[in-house]
This record gives C-alpha cells, sequence and structure tokens, in this order.
C-alpha cells in the first residue's frame, strides 16, 4: 500500500490511498523519504507530521507506510549518545552529512559497526521472566546490561557466546523466539511494570533549598517555571551533574544550540562523583534544538521518556530533565493550528491538559517486571512567556506535577541562584519524606525546616512594615530576625555551582549548617532579650562564619560545625557577661 | 531541472499578498515562482499545496496584479542567493539585488537562504570577545564570538544610532579578518540615509554588506531579507574564514510582516494575533549565530528590536529573550538625562560573557571589576530610589558615596557618546570609579587582583 501526496503545509502533510494505515505509524513520506508520522485518518485520507523539513516535497510524491509505530533502539551502546528527537545518533550523522543536517538519512540509533561481547547470567535450560537481565554486554571499557523485551519470557534453549553487533540475536528460546543485545519500543506507550512503589524515598538532587525545603521523591515530578534569565537552564544541567542518579537523560526541548555545544563540551570533561568515571557514561543526550524540525520536538519528550524507562527497567534510579516542556507544547500547538483544530486557551489544543499529564504519570518508582526496583524521576522546566504563571501550560503542568521549583527574577538579577523563590514554590511530598530525612539525615531534620521556614516568612512581614517606617524603627529582635534571614538566605539557601564543594551538599551536611543557623538566631536571640545591644552581636562576626560553610567538605562539617558552636556558645556568653 | 519548462497562464484569484493556483504541474513546497503581468516581473515563493490548487506569497507590491492576466513560471529552485566575497562593499536590497547602482557580484556559490540546521555535535562553543568600543557593552555585557545579543529598545530611543555605531567601531583583537553584514527592514528614508552615511564617514563600507529593506517594498520582501543577510554571513564566515558580525534591525517590523502574512492566509493567530510558530521562526534565524568545530570563522548576531509600548513581555521581545543569550536593554530614563547610549546594565545580560572574557581574552580583572561596578551600582540605583524619599541630606556617608558612584557610573562610563573607547580604558576608567571605596567595600574583587592593583599602582 503506498499513498501519494495531496497537500502540502509546514511541517504536516496529507496523502490518500491509505484507508489501511494506523494512528500513530510511521510513514516514509516523498522520494527523499522523509520520516512521518499519521496523527490523523479520514476514509482514505492520512494526515502526517513530518519530522524534517518539507521543503521541496511536490505533490503526487510517494508515501508509504511501515505497519510499525514510532519507537526507538534500546540497547547497548546509548549512554553517552546524542540523538535527536527521534533518536537520529547526531555524531554519525555529522560523519556523513557535514556540519549541517541534511533530511532523508536513514542511520539506526545504535552503531551497527561496534561489536559487544555477552558475559551471560542465564544459561540454556533457565527460565527466564519478560524483561530478565541476560547478562552484561561488554565493548572495550563499556559495560551494558542486557534486557529480555517486556513480552518476551521462557525457557532459554541456547546462549550464544562470542562478540556480535546489537542486533544479532544471543538468546534463542524454545519455540524458537530469539532475543538480541538491543530491542525496539514504541515511544508513546509506557514500557510495563509489576507495580508502582510509595514515593517515600527522596531524589537528592545536592541543592540544599531544594532537597530540605521542596524536595521530589524518587519517581516524583517536579516542574521549573521561570521566566528567560531566571537560570533554569543552570538548575537544570547542575541537576544533570550532580543530582543521585545512575542515569540521566536530558532532553534539549527546542532550547539554544549554544547551550547544548557548552554541555556536550562540559560531560565528558567532567567526573561522576560516585562511580569516578565521566559524567558523560551516566547521560543520555536527546536534542532538538529550536531550530531543528518542530515535529521532532513533540517526539522528542516521548523518546527521552522511553529510554528513560528502559533504564529504569534494569533496576536503576533514572533522572529525566526536560528544557523546557513549552517548547514542547508549542510545538504541539502549532501542529494541531495546522490540522485546524478548535484551540483552546491561548491557541493551545484542548488535549495539553491530558497530554501533559499523562506524560508525567510516566514518571515513578516502581518494581520492574523482572530487576528488583527502579525508577524514572522527572524535572520539566517551563518558560512562560512573559514570566506569566497563569498561562496554560504552567497551570497545567501545576495539576500535573507534585513538586514546583519557582524561579524569580528578582532573585536572579541580584545573582542569588538557585534564584528559587521559596515563598511561591511548594512540595506535596514533603511530607511523605519527612521520614526518610529524619531517619538518613538526622533526627529533628522537620522541625528545623519548619522553623527555617517561619524566619523566612517572618522575615517577609518586617520587610513589609520596614518598608513602611524604616529600618531604624524596628526593634533588636526583629531586626535580629532580618539579619538571621539574610545569613539563611546567603549562607544556606544560596549554593554556588562553580565551588567544586558547594556545588553538591549531601543532606546531612545540609542539616548540620541549617541546625547551626537557627543555633546561632536562638542564642542571639537570647541575648537580645538579656538585654544585649544587636550591634555588639553583629560586632563579633559571627554571621560570616556561617556563610563560609558551604564550602567545607562534607567529611569536615561535624567536626568544624562543633568548633563553630563552641565559638558562638563563648561570644554570645562573653557579651552576656558585659 | 526540468528540460520543459512549467508554465500556467491565469491565476484563479488574488488576496493580499498571496496568489492562487490552478493545475500547477509538479509543484513543490518552497519553489520560486515569477510572475509576469502587464509587463512587469514579480517574484514569488510557493507556501502551500492543496490537490490542484496552489497558494504563491508574492514577494512583491501586488497592488495593480490582475490574476487573469499573470503568467506564472515554475523555476524548479527554492528561495537561494548568489554569495560571494565581492558582496563586502555593497549595498543591496532585501532580497539581495543591488541597489548601488554597479552590477550584481559575481556569485561564488547559490545557496538556499532557508539555511539547514546546524548538527549540535558539530557546534563549537562561543569563545573569544567583539570589541564594540562601547564600555557597557564591552565591559559589563560582553558580546562572545558566535553569540546572539540582541537589543531591546524602545520607540524614540536612539537604537539606530547605536546600531551604526555597532557597524563602524566593532573589530576584533589579534589580527583576525573581521566583517559586517547589516540588514535593514522597514527602514524609513530617514534611517537608511543615514547608515550609510555613517557607514560612508567612517569608512567602513568596504567590510560592510548592507541589506536594505525599505519601508515603502512590501512586507514579505522583509521575511526574506536577514535570510539573504545570514546566508551570506555564513558564506564569509564558513566558506571564507572571517568573524562576521550580523546586525538586524529593527526585528520588530520582521515579526510584524511575519504577522501580516501569517493572517492573510487565514491561519490562527496566536498571543497578540502574532503566529503560534513565531519562536520557531524566530529561532530559525537567531540559530544561525554560532562556531562549527574546525572552521576558523564565526557568526555574531546584535538583532535590534522595538519593544511595542515599552513592553518587555510583549511576545517579540519575549520570544527573542528566550532564544538569545542573554540582552542590552536601553532606557528611557537615561535617555531623557542625555546619556548616551542609554544602556541600562542591571536589566541587560550578556549570558555568554564567561566565554570571552578573563585573561588571554581581555584582562584578567575583567569580570570581578565588573562584578563590583555592577554591584555598586545597584546599590546606588537603591540609595537614589531612597534619597527621592527620605532627601540627599538625610543620607549617610557611605550611601552618598553610593549615590555618587552611580551617578560617575552613568555619566562617565555608561554615558561615552559617539567615541570608541578600548576594552583596556573602560576597565581603568572603572577602576577609577572604585577608588573612593575601601578595600572591605569591595568584596567582589578577590584581594590578590586588588594587591596586584595596588602594587601596580605605586
Amino acid at each position: 500500500m503506498t499513498g501519494r501526496l495531496v497537500r502540502i503545509a509546514g511541517p504536516t502533510v496529507v496523502a490518500d490511498g491509505l484507508a489501511g494505515a494506523g494512528l500513530n505509524e510511521i510513514v516514509w513520506v516523498g522520494e527523499e523519504r522523509l520520516l512521518g508520522e499519521v496523527i490523523r485518518l479520514e476514509r482514505d485520507l492520512a494526515t502526517i507530521q513530518v519530522y524534517e523539513e518539507t521543503a521541496g516535497l511536490a505533490l503526487g510524491e510517494p508515501a508509504e507506510p511501515t505497519g510499525e509505530p514510532l519507537a526507538v533502539e534500546l540497547g547497548p551502546g546509548l549512554l553517552g549518545s546524542v540523538f535527536d528527537g527521534v533518536q537520529r545518533p547526531l555524531d554519525a550523522l555529522a560523519a556523513r552529512q557535514g556540519d549541517f543536517l541534511g533530511r532523508g538519512a536513514r542511520l539506526p540509533a545504535l552503531d551497527r559497526t561496534r561489536r559487544w561481547e555477552l558475559e551471560a547470567s542465564v544459561r540454556a535450560g533457565d527460565d527466564i521472566l519478560p524483561g530478565a537481565a541476560l547478562g552484561i554486554a561488554r565493548s572495550g571499557a563499556s559495560a551494558h546490561p542486557v534486557l529480555a523485551p517486556p513480552g518476551l519470557g521462557g525457557r532459554v534453549a541456547e546462549v550464544r557466546a562470542g562478540a556480535v553487533t546489537v542486533d544479532e540475536p544471543v538468546v534463542r528460546l524454545v519455540g524458537g523466539a530469539e532475543i538480541a543485545l538491543a530491542h525496539r519500543w514504541p515511544v508513546r506507550r509506557p514500557r510495563p511494570i509489576r507495580r508502582r512503589l510509595a514515593p517515600d524515598v527522596p531524589f537528592l538532587t545536592g541543592q540544599r533549598v531544594l532537597d530540605c525545603f521542596f524536595p521530589v521523591s524518587s519517581g516524583g515530578t517536579a516542574m521549573v517555571p521561570g521566566g528567560f534569565g531566571t537560570g533554569k537552564t543552570v538548575l537544570e544541567q547542575s541537576l544533570a551533574k550532580h543530582a543521585a542518579a545512575d542515569v540521566v537523560v536530558y532532553v534539549g526541548c527546542g532550547e539554544r544550540g549554544n547551550e547544548m555545544a557548552e554541555v556536550l563540551d562540559e560531560l565528558p570533561k567532567l567526573d561522576d562523583p560516585r562511580t569516578g568515571g565521566p559524567l558523560l557514561g551516566r547521560t543520555v543526550l536527546v536534542v532538538n534544538t529550536s531550530n531543528m524540525p518542530v515535529a521532532a520536538r513533540e517526539a522528542s519528550i516521548y523518546t527521552g521518556c522511553t529510554i528513560a524507562e528502559y533504564f529504569r527497567d534494569m533496576g536503576r534510579s533514572v533522572a529525566l530533565m526536560i528544557d523546557s516542556t513549552s517548547r514542547w507544547a508549542e510545538a504541539l500547538r502549532e501542529i494541531s493550528a495546522r490540522l485546524e483544530e478548535m484551540p483552546g486557551e491561548e491557541g493551545y489544543p484542548t488535549y495539553l491538559a491530558s497530554r501533559l499529564a499523562r506524560f508525567y504519570e510516566r514518571a515513578g518508582r516502581v518494581e520492574t517486571l523482572a530487576c528488583g526496583e527502579g525508577s524514572v524521576t522527572v524535572v520539566g522546566a517551563v518558560s512562560p512567556p512573559g514570566g506569566d504563571l497563569s498561562e496554560p501550560v504552567t497551570q497545567c503542568s501545576l495539576r500535573a506535577t507534585g513538586v514546583l521549583w519557582a524561579l524569580s527574577a528578582d532573585l536572579a538579577h541580584r545573582r542569588h541562584y538557585p534564584a528559587l523563590d521559596w515563598s511561591v514554590s511548594f512540595s506535596l511530598e514533603a511530607e511523605r519524606l519527612r521520614g526518610w530525612f529524619e531517619r538518613e539525615a538526622g533526627e529533628g531534620f522537620g522541625a528545623l525546616r519548619e522553623e527555617a521556614m517561619q524566619l523566612l516568612q517572618r522575615e517577609r512581614e518586617l520587610v513589609e512594615v520596614a518598608e513602611l517606617v524604616g529600618t531604624e524603627s524596628l526593634q533588636d529582635a526583629e531586626r535580629l530576625v532580618l539579619e538571621s534571614a539574610r545569613l539563611l538566605r546567603e549562607g544556606f539557601l544560596r549554593q554556588s555551582a562553580y565551588d567544586p564543594v558547594d556545588a553538591s551538599c549531601p543532606p546531612r551536611k545540609a542539616l548540620e549548617m541549617l541546625r547551626l543557623h537557627l543555633e546561632l538566631h536562638g542564642r542571639a536571640a537570647n541575648a537580645v532579650a538579656a538585654g544585649v545591644p544587636l550591634r555588639s552581636i553583629l560586632e563579633a562576626g559571627l554571621g560570616t562564619r556561617l556563610l563560609r560553610l558551604g564550602s567545607v567538605p562534607a567529611e569536615a562539617i561535624a567536626g568544624g560545625a562543633e568548633a563553630l558552636r563552641a565559638e558562638i556558645g563563648q561570644a554570645i556568653a562573653r557579651l552576656e557577661a558585659e | 531541472m526540468d528540460l520543459v519548462t512549467r508554465r500556467v497562464r491565469g491565476a484563479e484569484g488574488i488576496a493580499g499578498p498571496l496568489l492562487f493556483l490552478e493545475g500547477v504541474p509538479r509543484a513543490r513546497l518552497g519553489e520560486i515562482v515569477r510572475i509576469r503581468a502587464g509587463g512587469e516581473e514579480r517574484r514569488g515563493q510557493i507556501i502551500e499545496l492543496a490537490g490542484a490548487r496552489v497558494a504563491i506569497q508574492v514577494l512583491e507590491e501586488t497592488r495593480g496584479l490582475a490574476p487573469a492576466r499573470a503568467e506564472v513560471t515554475l523555476t524548479g529552485e527554492v528561495a537561494a542567493l548568489g554569495v560571494s566575497r565581492g558582496m563586502l562593499g555593497r549595498v543591496l536590497d532585501g532580497l539581495g539585488r543591488p541597489v548601488d547602482g554597479l552590477p550584481p557580484p559575481i556569485a561564488e556559490a547559490r545557496l538556499p537562504i532557508h539555511g539547514a540546521a546546524l548538527n549540535v555535535t558539530r557546534r563549537e562553543k562561543p569563545a573569544d570577545f567583539i570589541e564594540t568600543g562601547i564600555s557597557a557593552i564591552d565591559g559589563m555585557n560582553t558580546l562572545v564570538r558566535g553569540q546572539k545579543l540582541p537589543v531591546f529598545s524602545c520607540a524614540g530611543l536612539p537604537a539606530g544610532r547605536l546600531a551604526a555605531q555597532l557597524v563602524c567601531q566593532a573589530r576584533v583583537r589579534g589580527g583576525e579578518r573581521f566583517a559586517v553584514v547589516f540588514a535593514a527592514m522597514g527602514a524609513p528614508f530617514r534611517e537608511y540615509d543615514a547608515y550609510l552615511e555613517a557607514f560612508r564617514r567612517a569608512g567602513v563600507l568596504d567590510r560592510t554588506v548592507v541589506f536594505l529593506n525599505r519601508a515603502e517594498d512590501p512586507p514579505i520582501e522583509r521575511l526574506m531579507t536577514p535570510r539573504c543577510a545570514l546566508t551570506c554571513a555564513e558564506h564569509l564566515a564558513f566558506g571564507h574564514g572571517l568573524h562576521v558580525l550580523v546586525v538586524l534591525t529593527d526585528m520588530t517590523s520582521y515579526c510584524e510582516a511575519l504577522r501580516e502574512v501569517a493572517l492573510a492566509r487565514e491561519e490562527v493567530p496566536g498571543r497578540r494575533g502574532y503566529p503560534g510558530y513565531m519562536y520557531t521562526d524566530l529561532a530559525t534565524l537567531y540559530e544561525r549565530a554560532g562556531r562549527i568545530a574546525g572552521r576558523p570563522g564565526s557568526i555574531t548576531q546584535v538583532p535590534v528590536l522595538t519593544m511595542p509600548d515599552d513592553d518587555l513581555t510583549h511576545p517579540i521581545p519575549d520570544l527573542s529573550g528566550y532564544i538569545t543569550e542573554g540582552q542590552i536593554v536601553l532606557s528611557r530614563d537615561l535617555d531623557r538625562r542625555g546619556v548616551y547610549p542609554p544602556i541600562d546594565v542591571l536589566p541587560s545580560l550578556s549570558r555568554l560573557m564567561g566565554l570571552g572574557v578573563g585573561p588571554g581574552r581581555t584582562r584578567a580583572d575583567h569580570r570581578p571589576v565588573a562584578d563590583q561596578l555592577y554591584a555598586l551600582y545597584a546599590r546606588g540605583r537603591d540609595v537614589r530610589r531612597m534619597a527621592a524619599i527620605v532627601g540627599a541630606a538625610n543620607l549617610g556617608e557611605e550611601e552618598r558615596r553610593l549615590l555618587e558612584v552611580a551617578d560617575r557610573f552613568e555619566r562617565e562610563l555608561v554615558g561615552q557618546g559617539d567615541a570608541f573607547r578600548s576594552i583596556e580604558d573602560t576597565l581603568e576608567l572603572g577602576w577609577k570609579l572604585l577608588a573612593p571605596f575601601p578595600a572591605e567595600a569591595l568584596a567582589r574583587i578577590p584581594a590578590a587582583v586588588l594587591e596586584a592593583r595596588r602594587k601596580e599602582a605605586r
């Protein structure tokens, strides 16, 4: 069955003679065989979104359905790779086409020339479950677990030895089914799991303000809205570098080319603090910059998510970063407009909310089919036009995600990074994670967190008063609140991405820092109540010591904190004596 | 190329800039056509194919065009531009045809003006700076080669003068070859005459290519102008190894043309009537800035745009800001006080500044001096606001010093006038402004840098 193009407009085309095609089926479009996907069927007319530039297509050119949905290839060689939104390998494309992206290039996602040696963990006669680990594939320094595809299990008839490419079968089951190192999976269909697990383990980001105040669970979802210049990308990238994940899938969805060039330049040079290897070795990049075809941008988040689920199914904890979901929604809007669908709010299609919700539901901490526990945590950036949070993408994301990390332009202008607005941000998961923090980071965590939040809240109220009457007319006790809150903001909430120690902070260290901040505040408040003038407390310079705690290594923090605590005690006692 | 010329006599209809044809054999999306009617020839581009019906966007004025008498010839070619090094020194129209009375430059290559996306794995991250001679840019918001840094202006502010100053003064250090591609979109006579006069007077025409789409030219030509300019820039940068600065002004005219054409096509309008794909469309322009691994040249873009109603959240500056790497913001307040260039450094930002400054590029003290000036100026502005309420007489000593540094910063460092100021002179002036402050007040400058400075002074 081959159709003919009858209509061409921007990134969508219509072909006739495709009565037998299915929705979301892949179609080769035109003589150059561009990649397209069926998004609407009416009698024998199929509307196809084309994942490549459509200029130069003519009416009457063929449209050939493949019978398959848009799928990605999952297997050894994914880690460290850079793909476009439909999983074409950008490195290999550059080698073939040169510096600029051409059209119609068909390249397999995974390198077909590379050979892998399977170190099998199953033998003939073993019974394997669908999705079971079959062993480790090794090639040079790379090692990669091999999974049976979901839906394929049974008794192993034969395990083949020797070096093979990713598409060669390595295991044959009784009954004749064969399993290769890699398998394909349709991107719009979530990979199956055994069951979902409760969100009571945190996903540690290494950012104090996030982990302590607005934690996201492993398998949870967080959204990061912020106008331009508020540091969304910097935050996503520092999560990609420092978060406690086994695998990071980073989707650059409709963003800047130079930024991706910087990521590609930096990642190989950075070491993974957990394994010692280069960070690139735990990262998969899916890149569809703003000037690449818009339909592929729409697909890119599903491509990224399916790759993330594949690593989850190996029992890994995976972080899926999307920068930015607004660009994805805009691609959806652009295609919807081409289909002349009835627009909803701000021209977005009415199914924006359900698509977004369904996508975020693919996150989760789960019991995998056969490899124990794994998780996909999704962090989605949102770029609200004009910084206006009432726009549809922000509002739909707010309902779909559990954690809001709101970035503030005001903080960013003052170079306070991460520019997280603590008065707007929230975590619906904080309560369920409280137990973990009390157990793992130290007792009293929840109480300290609340005390700190109250201090910040109190500061907010006092600043409003001070704006009316001037700081001079506040009482010493109130001015102490302002001073302590300032220390908390600058010494705790603010974190330097450029300081090698401060860039990432484990919860135990964060707790110790928070405790010191609040202890100093408590001691000083008592002293002020006892009549010690605030000025002499400030002149003792204890605050500046707190500001430097960030660059104290985590191992040294307990000792450092003890010394500082003693110093604070002595200094305040001396002042009280005077 | 087809052996038989494909030609159709008589069009079905016309609506604004759109001409509709039927029964065109083998028409291709994006193909360029020639439309002959009443002795005049116009160019057009196929923008939609639906059944037997073809929609053509006419690139020139359609007034007086009689569809029944039109003869449309298909060229078999997508929109392309003949490019060559010989374009330097020339003044061309918005589609790349000479308007300076000289014969067309001999093309070294014909390139499609829409340009393909650069494979990100081949991108080299931006590095090194372009010296504009403007302290508020070089010193505080450095322009880096391969960056796209727009100027956000308001109606009535001297954005044109600043654009011309950039074209005349910009240079790269270290003897590498440098060129400017200047594209004006929807420019009135008063403006483009002043541009050409300024370039001539400064003697920079022979390192400059000028693309001129005048206010009276059809808006659709405006959509091609920046693409022609960037195609030419790509040839000079990646074909000839030049560092090319592309100045595009005014992007607001471009976006308005985009809206006009989209609505003529009866597309569903997005925010404020601009088409939903404006982000993607702008990205296909702005993303053509950059460097390529293993090639010597670079493309740096400075698009200039006017914020309608001074509104930073208007779709044009908003979408631009999401794509570009920072922004230079002009301020009405500074302009009123006679400061030229009226660059407000507080909302301005060059995201890539870190890649262009420091030892080996500008100077080791560049970043700390800029940060310190930034911090003091920000506080000085706060003090100024407070002084307006409580009165200057009630300020403390430190506050008065801050107020003074803010005033001097605007008057001396930002308000430099039309003069070229080297980055060294900018930094020296910066140190002069910092001089009244004790070392403790200069926390953003590392002790070692302060110490080195003091030794040098002795």
